[in-house]
């Protein structure tokens, strides 16, 4: 099983590197959520892989037995509620940038800091 | 009982209310007010209280210590608390003056004090996972406030701060996670001696990556692209707050994790951060040297300062923390300080770029001796607050016998002043290139001027009168340390 | 002359009270079995966004029981409200409490967990409807 979960982390790790490289804007920030998920994966991972049942108390009982640890459970929940944040945030933001310039293009996105003019001078900046 | 939570939790309520007062920008900016100056009451108390008794401990629902979530508030984090606190009342009193020329928006004030109680939960935390999730309250509202301007400039600077960020995010909680995995535990006091256990072969990667991780949140030197890519693009009060903060946050959680919580660390990995630090100084000056716009300037100068600070906590004793310390506090003040005097120098101008602007010695002397006094500060001339900073680590670094980085330390302090000289050349000494330019006359910057002379005033103070803030720096350590006097 | 959808209309307006019922179904569920707030949250943004899809983003907005921030941040203020009766009884901050209220018939047991988890509730439908809807209606707005 824990081989399993370590494959699709390489992978999912990988994919997202891979678009997160990309010069397509939203190519990137779903790279980006790519990468979220593995590692959340990880998380997961993380206590130890084991066909427990859900660490819940049936109303008969007072104990627990053989149940999943439930820590990385609720820290898994934790940052896929995180990440998923982030996600919708930056796929506005993508979204906003690629709307608003026609083009997606990430190299020739230098809006806050604009190329040299002269090749060594910083370009004179507006102002605001 | 809750008292201990009271920095994080006053911001928070704050925020939410200011949610709830929207449509209503009055009241907001009211309860704003109000919430930052009952937050700057609370955590002076509190700071206060920590300095009598000790470090107050609070764990959350009931739970047993290892597992449930704890919050400690002590000497270190209340005093950062506590500047956050100062810093967030200055940028809100900012937003009674004109001196920030952005329109107001009802999303602002909910976003500041989000990020300030998530720098405070950060402060406070005593847990990794925890650690974790406040540096992502602090950032989703960092990036708030950077998009929250709409222009396309600010756009680009928030996609570039959200990738590189998030990322350095993603490292940190692979860094949890592996952690968890091979220890168990993530409370602070429990994971300190579980590490001290583990395997010497598996404790240090995951010790270089948690540290490489919290680089990465703190501007440091192969990992700062982030920070001049996005910080000039804020309204200024907002860049105050963003460069006495956030960066703070990744040093705050270096110093905790490798100065208290992971001692003694691998000598390995004080001797990298040691070099990362020489490094940051040298890129940060050379990048500051280059550029012309003040924002810009002072963005690459955090990042060499942040270099000093990594230069102390790498000389892993008791007084290389004790001069962390002093600096973080000492650099909030002065860089906070220094970008609301360049705004000042904006409104007076028109001009954030030192090519455009100028004449400003003449017509607002008092403007000039504020950046002078702060600039010598920042840069370290005795008698200013920086050279008592400096001269801590320097002297931390002479007796350990690190003579290169030291070298490289007072080079960079060389071209910290070359850079700080073209400011008050530029800006103040020479005349308006624009002869016609006259400076906005109705314009009500009194709120403004309050909030930099206030500003100002502590740091000159501190640097009359360094012993009170070394004294507290050094209990400060101790308890870090834990061999207290 | 755009062609309204008229039989999604009259079967998304019932499925609009269905997934709602639903939605609080789950959440009230999630106490003792798999559900709760967050799961409880989504269903009702998905009837939201599904009555965003067949009317328009506005009217579903208007649906809503408050601004969509203003339902979120009232969410997070209940949910931390939730742990302050534990203050009373001198335990810490988020303590969990339970009682069984006695009805005659029955009794009826209630919680601070049951609070906190409608914050919980609150707290998505309010964030992540609020999104969802912001963000069908500035694609119904562009031309």
């Amino acid at each position: 099983m824990i081989w399993v979960v370590a494959i699709a982390f390489g992978t999912v790790i990988a994919a997202g590197t891979y678009l997160a490289l990309s010069r397509d804007a939203l190519r990137c920030v779903i790279g980006v959520a790519m990468l979220g998920s593995g590692v959340n994966l990880l998380v997961f991972a993380s206590g130890r892989l084991q066909s427990h049942i859900p660490a819940i108390v049936p109303a008969t009982q007072t104990q627990l037995t053989l149940a999943a640890n439930p820590l990385p459970q609720a820290l898994v929940l934790t940052a896929i509620v995180i990440s998923f944040a982030l996600l919708c945030f930056s796929l506005v933001l993508a979204a906003r940038i690629v709307l608003e310039r026609g083009d997606a293009d990430l190299e020739e996105l230098r809006f806050a800091e604009p190329h040299a003019p002269e090749g060594y001078k910083p370009s004179v900046e507006e102002s605001q | 009982m809750m008292w201990p939570l009271a920095p994080m939790l006053v911001p928070l309520a704050t925020a939410l209310l200011c949610v709830l007062t929207q449509s209503t920008p009055r009241r907001q900016q009211m309860i704003s007010v109000v919430g930052a100056t009952v937050l700057l009451i609370t955590s002076t108390l509190l700071f206060l209280e920590v300095q009598q008794v000790g470090a107050l401990r609070v764990v959350l629902g009931h739970w047993p210590l290892p597992f449930g979530i704890e919050f400690v508030a002590d000497v270190l984090g209340t005093a950062l608390a506590l500047v956050a606190a100062l810093m967030l009342n200055v940028t809100v009193l900012w937003q009674w003056s004109d001196a920030d020329a952005a329109p107001s928006s009802p999303t602002l004030h909910p976003l500041l004090h989000g990020l300030v109680a998530g720098v405070c939960g950060a402060f406070m935390t005593a847990d990794l996972f925890n650690l974790y999730v406040w540096f992502e309250v602090a950032l989703m509202c960092a990036l708030g406030l950077l998009a929250h301007g709409g222009g396309l400039h600010q756009l680009d600077a928030a996609l570039k701060y959200f990738v590189l960020n998030v990322i350095g995010t993603m490292l940190f909680l692979v860094a949890v996670a592996l952690i968890y995995a091979a220890t168990g535990h993530l409370n602070f006091s429990a994971l300190g001696d579980a590490m001290a256990r583990l395997d010497a072969a598996v404790a240090l990667p995951l010790y270089g990556l948690l540290l490489f991780a919290l680089l990465a949140k703190a501007a440091a030197f192969p990992l700062y692209a982030w920070l001049p890519a996005s910080y000039h693009t804020l309204p200024p009060p907002v860049l105050a707050l963003f460069s006495a903060l956030l960066a703070k946050v990744g040093i705050y959680a270096i110093l905790r994790l490798f100065g208290n919580v992971f001692t003694p660390a691998p000598a390995l990995l004080y001797d990298a951060l040691g070099w990362i630090a020489v490094l940051s100084m040298i890129a940060g000056v050379l990048g500051a040297a280059y550029h012309w716009d003040m924002r810009r300037i002072l963005a690459f100068h955090s990042i060499s300062q942040i270099g000093y600070i990594l230069l102390a906590i790498a000389m892993a004793s008791r007084t290389g923390d004790t001069a962390a310390i002093f600096f973080t506090l000492h650099h909030s003040l002065v860089k906070a300080s220094l970008i609301l005097v360049a705004a000042l120098v904006f409104r007076y101008t028109g001009h954030y770029d030192l090519r455009r602007c100028g004449g400003l010695y003449a017509s607002r002397p008092w403007l000039g001796v504020a950046f002078l006094l702060l600039a010598l500060s920042l840069v370290g001339i005795p008698p200013f607050s920086g050279f008592w900073g400096k001269y801590l680590i320097v002297r931390e670094a002479l007796s350990q016998g690190a003579y290169l980085w030291t070298a490289c330390a007072l080079l960079v302090s060389v071209v910290t002043l070359y850079s700080m000289m073209k400011i008050w050349l530029e800006a103040f000494w020479k005349p308006h290139p624009d002869p016609a330019w006259r400076a906005p006359e109705h314009v009500r910057l009194a709120p403004a001027w309050v909030g930099v002379s206030g500003l100002a005033l502590v740091v000159l103070s501190i640097g009359v009168a360094p012993e009170a803030l070394i004294g507290f720096a050094d209990a400060a350590a101790g308890a870090l340390r834990g061999d207290v006097p | 002359m755009t062609s309204r959808p008229l039989l999604a209309e009259v079967f998304v307006r019932g499925l609009y009270i269905v997934l709602l019922v639903a939605s609080i179904w789950v959440l009230l569920r999630g106490h003792n079995a798999p559900g709760g707030g967050f799961i409880g949250g989504l269903l009702a943004v998905a009837a939201s966004a599904a009555y965003a899809l067949t009317f328009n983003a506005t009217s579903a907005l208007q649906r809503l029981p408050l601004r969509p921030a203003a339902l979120a941040a009232i969410g997070v203020l209940l949910s931390a409200a939730s742990g302050v009766p534990a203050l009373w009884s001198d335990l810490p901050f988020l303590t969990h409490l339970w009682v069984e209220l006695p009805l005659g018939i029955a009794d009826l047991p209630l919680s601070t967990v049951m609070v906190f988890d409608f914050g919980v509730y609150l707290c998505v439908w309010g964030a992540l409807g609020g999104y969802c809807l912001g963000l069908l209606r500035a694609l119904e707005e562009a031309p």
